[in-house]
């Protein structure tokens, strides 16, 4: 039986944990995940767990504390933001090519400068090719549900890859909603324990981590890992199949809201994916074919199904909540364009970076975005095709 | 248990041949002795700095390690070694390894793995108590890059960051104190060792290091004869000048207790020392004997310092 | 589980380890670095008094020792540092005339 419950994001992630009680939690607060880790101390301090809690000296460490746990043959987790994420950019990449399913929670949040603690996805966008998985919320709901797939994702034996799971800094993690939790032992249950083959600990033989690769193994051994985030896409759905059997809540790469017939849709992420919608109820009460696609995971990129659903759709706009500094758009763009590349009858595309170190998104901005589709539906003609919305101008 | 160096070369060996470290390298000789003062019954898992012991100690698919291995990056070993001694106590408690089965978490580096960039990782380490012990195999300067200074690197050695010429007599500043600093931290067990005599020096500071619950360190002298210039098979007279000039005392702490572990019959000049090594040349051209007595002045000064605190 | 001497540069990628992991020791000695050596050194038995005294000194562990008494080199292995020959007290490791 669910439990209704009205937590915050961070509480939310903060109890799966507790649910699925890891092994080792090493930790280094950073606004706005700080909470995650406080909320577990006191787990740990009522004895409600018993994970060994590092309280280590940076990010940096918390993620190599992280891989010597999960090396060493149990499940570790932590939990960053911004700079801390940033922080650990040379870990994760080490974390992912070594091939350890370390579950990482991050409450997603700009980066400096200037010094900025509100939402977006400039930490998380930095390191989408660090090889780590990327599930993103659009509410506290998903972001529990996500924790709960997460382990067995990352753990599968044709997978065994870092995964991050992506909450929006304070807007998730901070706000309260009602959500329902799942019983312990049910989350217990369909987690599962975890048994590595190969460890640090094993009795019966040593294992060494981490070579020196030299020109003849690094490229197979980049092919290899490679494979497994391609292999990752059937794992996701296979554990989001198994989830919805087991409490009733369905999952895929994206949610597709009122694809169907569109004529006109944004692709967009996280909990502006809710105003978009909003956005779109009102439109279709007017007549407007109007859609949403909210990518749930980034890494892997769902291109091939992205570009299914967007197929006879005449105008898109890619919502990007960070800037790329490319001087052509931003990172979800490049993949949702990269995706149609093959189309034959590939939509058109615009690029909008919006709501950058938390600056508001509302139904009316989200309409000026479907005004604007409609227009380039109607004309053929794209305009700008990478713009920003929301900034003051002259 | 006495020291009987014929008892342990009879062990079986942990580190292997067929690693990739130079001809002569001291970390070769260093890691061997390491893993004989971990008892034959006991396993261990090894976390290792990037660096050259890590590059030729573990080139793909060729490990040189009998025990379990973790290399992950330059700057974290201490962070890595925690998280295995935590992974290894909650195991420990789950009853996931037996009662019986004893594993030992060491962590080693060379000074650019140690004194510098993963300086923060190994205090963190050590502030929070993790039962490990850091082995330092200092070399004196980054040398898988090509012999760069580093704060461990001595005044007026050359090194490729800190070249002698018309204007430069080799670096500028001392060697850090690395095992003073560790020392202030409270570890229960500190050292200085270096590679000489039948290495029961070595032998007993790095069994007890491992044997002393706590974060642990021994900091190992370990010549380098391409970064240091001199042949190969001076290995020994280098070190035996080393300890016998005062350069590199040889000392343990225990508990915040000094104790001296050995003192010259006599206490020669530092350019005993100097004269063996290319990167020290130039200290003995025409103009720059001063840097040889300011050498010598800064020794003194240390020696006296240590000996008041052996006291 | 996929052995170190099973691995080599001619396997596809899908024949190597996952994140190039090793299962087993010392896989190193597979590899000969003996190769590598310019001088050898060269042990007279006869001189030797079985000190051991140069087996703790070889970086390269080429000087095996078994029930207390060093063995002939592993020129397998041995680089030929020279630091063993200034370890013996009694000049019981040379340089080997080379030809």
């Amino acid at each position: 039986m669910s439990i209704r419950e009205r937590l915050s994001g961070n509480e939310a992630i903060a109890t799966a944990m507790r649910q699925i009680n890891p092994d080792v939690f090493a930790m280094f607060p950073i606004t706005p995940s700080t909470e995650i880790p406080q909320y577990y101390a006191q787990y740990v301090a009522d004895g409600r767990v018993d994970t060994e809690f590092i309280t280590v000296e940076s990010e940096h460490s918390s993620l190599s504390a992280c891989m010597g746990a999960e090396a060493a043959g149990v499940r570790a987790v932590t939990a960053t933001s911004s700079a801390g994420l940033s922080f650990m950019n040379e870990v994760l990449y080490v974390a992912a090519s070594s091939r350890l399913p370390i579950v990482l929670a991050v409450a997603c949040r700009a980066l400096t400068g200037p010094i900025n603690i509100n939402h977006d996805y400039s930490d998380s966008m930095a390191e989408r090719d660090s090889g780590f998985i990327q599930i993103y919320a659009e509410n506290n709901q998903e972001v529990y549900d996500n924790y709960l797939q997460a382990h067995r994702i990352a753990e599968h034996p044709d997978v065994r890859l870092p995964l991050m799971i992506c909450e929006d800094g304070f807007i998730t993690s901070h706000a309260i909603e009602n959500i329902e939790l799942e019983e312990d032992d049910a989350v217990k249950k369909f987690v599962g324990e975890y048994h590595p083959g190969n460890y640090l600990l094993k009795k019966e033989n040593p294992l060494a981590v981490g070579p020196y690769g030299v020109s003849n193994y690094y490229m197979e051994a980049r092919v290899a890992q490679a494979q497994a985030m391609k292999n990752a896409k059937k794992v996701i759905l296979d554990v989001a199949a198994d989830f919805e059997k087991t409490f009733g809540r369905s999952y895929s790469f994206f949610e597709a809201y009122k694809m169907d017939d569109a004529e006109v849709a944004m692709v967009i992420m996280g909990s502006s994916a809710g105003t978009a919608k909003a956005a779109v109820d009102k439109l279709r009460a007017e007549g407007v074919k109007a859609g949403v696609i909210k990518i749930r995971v980034f890494r892997p990129f769902p291109g091939e199904e992205l570009a299914a659903v967007l197929k006879g759709v005449k105008a898109v706009a890619v919502m990007d909540k960070s800037e790329g500094f490319s001087a052509c758009g931003g990172p979800l763009f490049a993949e949702t364009a990269g995706a149609c590349i093959n189309m034959p009858d590939r939509p058109l595309m615009a690029d909008i970076v919006f709501g950058l170190g938390g600056r508001d998104f509302t139904v009316e901005a989200a309409l000026s975005v479907f005004d604007r589709l409609k227009n380039i539906a109607a004309t053929g003609e794209v305009g700008e095709l990478y713009t920003h919305m929301g900034q003051r101008e002259r | 248990m006495a020291y009987n160096l014929k008892q342990e070369m009879n062990k079986p060996e942990r580190f292997h041949s067929g690693h990739r470290l130079c001809a002569g390298c001291g970390a070769g000789i260093v890691c061997r002795a390491m893993m004989r003062a971990v008892n034959p019954e006991d396993q261990a898992v090894i976390c290792n700095a990037t660096g050259c012991l890590e590059v030729s100690s573990f080139q793909y698919p060729y490990t040189a390690w009998e025990d379990s291995y973790i290399h992950t990056a330059f700057e974290n070993a201490s962070a890595t070694a925690s998280g295995v001694e935590a992974a290894y106590k909650i195991m420990k408690k789950k009853g996931k390894i037996e009662a019986d089965r004893n594993i030992k978490i060491l962590a080693i580096g060379g000074d650019g793995g140690t004194y510098d960039i993963g300086f923060q990782s190994l205090s963190g380490a050590l502030e929070r108590g993790h039962d490990f012990t850091y082995f330092c195999y200092d070399n004196n300067a980054y040398m898988n890059t090509g012999t760069q200074r580093s704060s461990a690197t001595p005044r007026f050695a050359s090194a490729t960051t800190t070249p002698s010429g018309v204007e430069s007599v080799g670096k500028k500043q001392n060697q850090k104190d690395l095992t003073q600093i560790v020392v202030m931290h409270g570890a229960p067990y500190v050292a200085q060792t270096t590679l000489f005599g039948n290495m029961k020096d070595f032998h007993e500071k790095a069994h007890r290091a491992i044997y002393t619950e706590g974060p642990t360190f021994v900091n190992c002298l370990t010549p380098c004869p391409r970064g240091w210039n001199y042949p190969a098979e001076d290995l020994l007279k280098i070190c035996k000048a080393a300890i016998d000039t005062c350069v590199w005392p040889l000392y343990e702490v225990v508990n915040g207790e000094y104790r001296l572990t050995y003192e010259p019959k006599k206490k020669l000049p530092v350019e005993e020392f100097m004269k063996l090594q290319g990167r020290f040349k130039h200290c003995f051209a025409k103009g720059n004997e001063w840097t040889i007595e300011a050498a010598q002045e800064y020794v003194d000064k240390k020696w006296e310092e240590l000996l008041s605190k052996c006291n | 589980m996929l052995s170190a001497s099973e691995i080599n540069e001619k396997i596809a990628w899908q024949d190597m380890t996952t994140g190039c992991e090793i299962y087993e020791p010392g896989t190193s000695r597979l590899t000969k670095t003996g190769e590598w050596r310019s001088r050898t050194p060269q042990w007279l038995q006869d001189k030797c008094k079985q000190c051991v005294l140069c087996a703790p000194f070889c970086p390269d562990a080429s000087i095996p020792v078994k029930d207390g008494k060093r063995e002939d080199f592993d020129y397998d292995h041995c680089k030929g540092c020279g630091i063993c020959i200034n370890a013996c007290p009694f000049d019981a490791i040379v340089w080997k005339e080379e030809a």
